[in-house]
Order: C-alpha cells, then structure tokens, then sequence
C-alpha cells in the first residue's frame, strides 16, 4: 500500500523548547493511525506543523509523495488535507445544513462562481446526505450552537467529511462525548473510512476508543516517537507502560 | 431577521419602498435634500457593513472613501464627463486602494487595524486639502453638475433624489446577493472563527481583502453620489469624523445585519433633525441614547429585534415539545 502522507525528521521549536523533535512516520492508504501519548508531548504541535498552522523549524511533510511543507491550511485543504477540532469549532450562528455547505463551499467551482452562482453552490444535497450519514436529520435546520456537545461534535467531524478529503486529521474526536454517542460515532467514522477510502490520523486519550479504531498506533514521547505498531503490540511496549499507560 | 411569515415581510418591504417613492413627491428642498442623504449614506454605511459586520475587519477610513468617489465624480463632472463615467471610475479607483488598505489586516486585527484606518483617513484628508491642483484645496470644487439619465434632467431636487434611491436599490440588491452567496459565508466564517474556516480550505486572506475592496467600493459610490448631490465639495465632510459617524451608523443599526445600515443612517442622518427643537443639546442627547443604546444591546438596534425574535422561537419550540412530551405520556 502507498503512503498518502510521509512525514520526515520534522521538527518544531519554540525559544529552547523542543516540542516536537525529529518526527518520522507514514500513513498508508485507507489506514487508521492513532496518536497517543501523554499530555504536552507534542501531538497537536505535529498536527499543526503537518496542517500547515505552524511552519515546522525542520523536515519535510509530503501528501502523495508530492512536498507540501509550509503551505497555508486553505491550500493543504484544498489538496485534500481535512481536519476535526479538539475544542468545538462549529459555526454556531449557522444552521447545521449551513455549516456543511460552508465546509464544502471552497472545493467548488472559483471565487467567481462563488460569487455568482448558486447560494449553496451545489451543495445542498451532498450536505443532506451527510446529516444522513451522521444521523443529524432532525437537527438540520437548528442553529449550531444549540446542539448538544456531543452532537456539535458529530458536526465538525461531518465538516471534515465535505470537501471529499485523502487525508483526515481529528484531535481528540471522543473528548466530552458520552458513551453511547461515541459508539455513535465510531461507527460512523469506520463506515465513512471504508466507504469513502479517507485515510485517518486520530489523536486521542480514550484508550479503548483508539485500541478498537485504529490499524496501528504511534505512541509520542517528549517530542519523539517512543514506539508505532498494532494496538496489541504498543499496549504491551515497556517504554509506552512506563511512558504513559501505567502499570 | 427570520421569524416573520415570508408574505407579511414582502409586503411590508413592497409598502416601504412604496412610500420612499410617492411621500416623497410632496416634500420641500430640504426634506428631498435630506432624504438624499440618507440614502447615499446607506450606501457607505452598507460598505461598512460588509467589511465591519460581516467580515468583522475594523475600519475607520470607510468616510476616506466616500471623499476619494466624491472628488472623482466631482473632478470628472465638471470636466464634461457623464455622472455614470464617474461612478464606475469611483467604484474602481476605491476598489483598488481598499484592497491594498486591506494588506495592514493581514497582520493586525481589531484596534491595531482601527489605527492603521485611521492613519490612512488622516492621509486622505491631507491630500483633499493640500493637492490643490486637483482638488481645489480648501477652495473646494464648485458647482458639480447633476446628470441627465435616460435623457431627463435631474437638477431639480426631487429627480435627482430618485437618483440616489434607485442607485441605494442596486446596492442594496448586489449586496443582498453577496451576502447570501458562498462569499457572504466565507465572510462571516472569517468574521467567527479565521483559524476554522482556514481549515475548510477558506483562502481568508483574498476574503479579507475582498470585504475591504468590495467595502470600500461602496464608499466610492456613495461619495460620486454626495458630489452631485451637494453640488460643492470641500475637504471638511470626508475627515475622521465621517468615518466615526458611519461606524456608529454600523454598530447602532446593528452589525452584520443586511438592514443595520439602513436604520443606522436614518438615525444618524434624521435624528439631528427631530432633535433640533433641543437647540444645542442635539450632540448630547444623541451621545446619551448611543450609550444607553450600547449597554442595552451591544449588537445595536436590530439585535434587540433579533433577540426577542430568537426568544419567541425558543418558547413556541419547547411549548411544541412539552405538548409532543405529554401526548407520548397520555398514550403511554
């Protein structure tokens, strides 16, 4: 299997301190990789720098073989580079339906047509389809923020979903989401990776969520990879107990 | 604005521009000539709109721009050119020196980028008053022309009142379409959350710059509007304090809302009038109703609409499912 994203020795460093020190790994197609490890270990530092929200001090990211470190986040997404928050970023004032218009928007046509074309420049039908998919139906004329938290979560994820990405980032997708909306949104998120051959990097501390979601797990440490493999074998590395699973 | 059925709202918007048309029939000078006002500063006040209350990029140089559209049709329409020349030269002119004021907001947000806007007013204002080549210096430029359309005159008042209000109806229908197509969503994403809609692929900075160009644009037609109208210009109406009072036109009407400027402006333009019997505590009590205005509802006028609007639609919802709640308690 090809690699949609090859990350090479990146590195970021704010004044003295390392946050992220020569990170190399890939992610295959279709795959779901997990991102664990303990707070402050440089997770979301790496998602920023692979996103483009940060310029990484050194190292390459390649998407598709193809080098696309230090471009902006509009044109990473544009190449198929999506993403979920950690914190809810849903546009509250619009409607759920807008929401994902908005999400989908800028992967249409051209600032002209844009300006000229249809309001929902085409999108109406694929944004029912994925309040459909993310069982959102009776929500999607409600304004977004008066959606429960667990439910403005499904959102952004379904956000992610809109511009047809390769490559979907989601930082701690499970965070404040109560059990049986999490089974929820496993699901669909295994059914949207199958479906729609969107390859996954989750971060996350839910254990039992990332060991059940994800193909392989990359464990971090102090900036470093400590350890990569299948669930199995990362929850039995001495470094990842010692490191962050405890005993 | 939701929240009214959709007939009643097109029939009070047919009876409003009903009455634009025919009260004013029956108005003297001044009434024609203040009701003009109006409506070229809604036009500005609806740039604004768009770079302030959609796009949320302060501005205090929007009053610059109505001065550089103001002196272009009043350079150009005493020059022989036709007035439409002049608007469209405007609209050009402001567009491009708005996109590259739009640049400073690339790198700074709100009071940072309200004194960038700020410096560029002071220096428009320079220029006005000491390119006298140009711009006739304090001497200003005189009798500025009205213009013939379709071949009828317009210098009588009323005519060319109608000039301005069907020139605020183009606007407003362009502005109308604007803001609800995909870029009137981008602005507002980039308004709420810049570091989200970045993420959704949305190329803020070109957005940014639109909201000032497109912005600014509308100031420039506002002002190639306010030469005519006023037949004489001078360097004193486009300086700072213009750009305040169509900010306060902005954020008391109500930001980010497509009807703010048009209240905005009313007040603004309107409210000096009614309050002349108070003789010279006109500025005073405006002050004190913009205050008391603020503290109430901080998103202006149409925000305490939108709120009471918001409100009766939360109580019928949670009505409807109490009513939903005890009919499944019935059954069961």
């Amino acid at each position: 299997m090809s690699a949609v994203l090859e990350v090479t020795d990146i590195r970021k460093s704010f004044g003295g301190i390392h946050a992220v020190n020569g990170v190399s790994f890939d992610v295959r197609e279709g795959e779901i990789l997990g991102l664990i490890g303990p707070n402050g270990c440089g997770k979301s530092t790496l998602f920023n720098c692979i996103l483009g929200q940060l310029t990484p001090t050194g190292g390459e990211v390649k998407l598709d073989g193809k080098l696309v470190t230090g471009l902006r986040p509009a044109e990473l997404n544009k190449l198929g580079v999506s993403r979920t928050f950690q914190l809810l970023q849903v546009f509250p004032k619009l409607s759920v339906r807008e929401n994902l218009i908005l999400a989908g928007q800028e992967h249409q046509g051209n600032m002209a047509s844009r300006l000229v074309g249809r309001s929902d420049a085409g999108l109406t039908e694929t944004a029912n389809q994925m309040i459909g998919f993310f069982k959102l139906d009776h929500l999607a004329d409600e304004p977004a923020g008066g959606l429960s938290y667990g439910q403005q979560k499904l959102l952004d994820a379904a956000m992610a979903f809109m511009g047809g990405p390769r490559l979907v980032l989601l930082d701690e997708p499970a965070g404040g989401v109560n059990p049986s909306m999490l089974a929820d949104l496993k699901e669909r998120l295994v059914a949207i990776n199958r479906e729609k051959n969107a390859t996954f990097v989750v971060i996350e501390h839910n254990m039992e969520f990332v060991m059940s979601l994800c193909s392989r797990v990359m464990v971090m440490a102090e900036g470093k990879v400590l350890a990569m493999g299948r669930p199995d074998e990362v929850r039995k590395n001495p470094a990842v107990i010692e490191a962050y699973l405890g005993h | 604005m939701s929240g009214f059925a959709r007939p009643l709202k097109i029939a009070l918007g047919l009876a409003v521009i009903a009455a634009l048309i025919i009260v004013p029939m029956n108005f003297n000078r001044y009434g024609l000539f203040i009701l003009s006002q109006w409506a070229v500063m809604s036009i500005a006040a609806m740039g604004l709109n768009l770079t302030l209350g959609y796009a949320g990029q302060v501005s205090l140089a929007q009053g610059a721009f109505v001065g550089i559209g103001a002196y272009a049709a009043a350079i150009m329409t005493t020059h022989g050119w036709p007035l439409p020349a002049a608007i469209l030269v405007a609209i050009v002119l402001s567009f491009a020196i708005g996109w590259v004021l739009g640049y400073p907001a690339l790198r700074v947000q709100h009071h940072y980028l309200a004194f960038v806007t700020l410096a560029f007013s002071t220096l428009a204002f320079l220029v006005f008053r000491n390119e006298s080549w140009l711009t006739g210096g304090i001497y200003g430029i005189s009798n500025i022309p009205r213009p013939h359309i379709f071949g009828l005159a317009t210098n009588k008042p009323l005519p060319f009142y109608y000039v301005c209000l069907g020139s605020l109806a183009i606007v407003s229908l362009a502005v109308w379409w604007l803001i609800r197509s995909p870029w009137g969503r981008a602005f507002m994403a980039l308004r709420e959350n810049p570091l989200r809609a970045q993420s959704l692929g949305i190329d803020t900075r070109r957005y940014t710059l639109m909201a000032f160009a497109i912005g600014s644009a509308l100031g420039g037609v506002a002002g190639a509007l306010y030469a005519p109208l006023t037949q004489y210009i001078d360097p004193v109406p486009f300086n700072l304090s213009l750009s305040l009072d169509l900010l306060l036109m902005v954020i008391v009407g109500g930001a980010g809302f497509y009807f703010g400027p048009f209240l905005g402006a009313m007040i603004a333009v309107l409210l000096p009038e009614w309050l002349r019997f108070t003789e010279g505590y006109y500025l005073m009590l405006y002050a004190v109703a913009v205050m008391l205005l603020l503290i109430w509802s901080p998103t202006g006028i149409l925000g305490i609409l939108d709120r009471y609007l918001a409100e009766r639609r939360t109580k019928a919802a949670s009505a409807l499912r109490a009513v939903a709640k005890s009919r499944l308690e019935t059954v069961q």
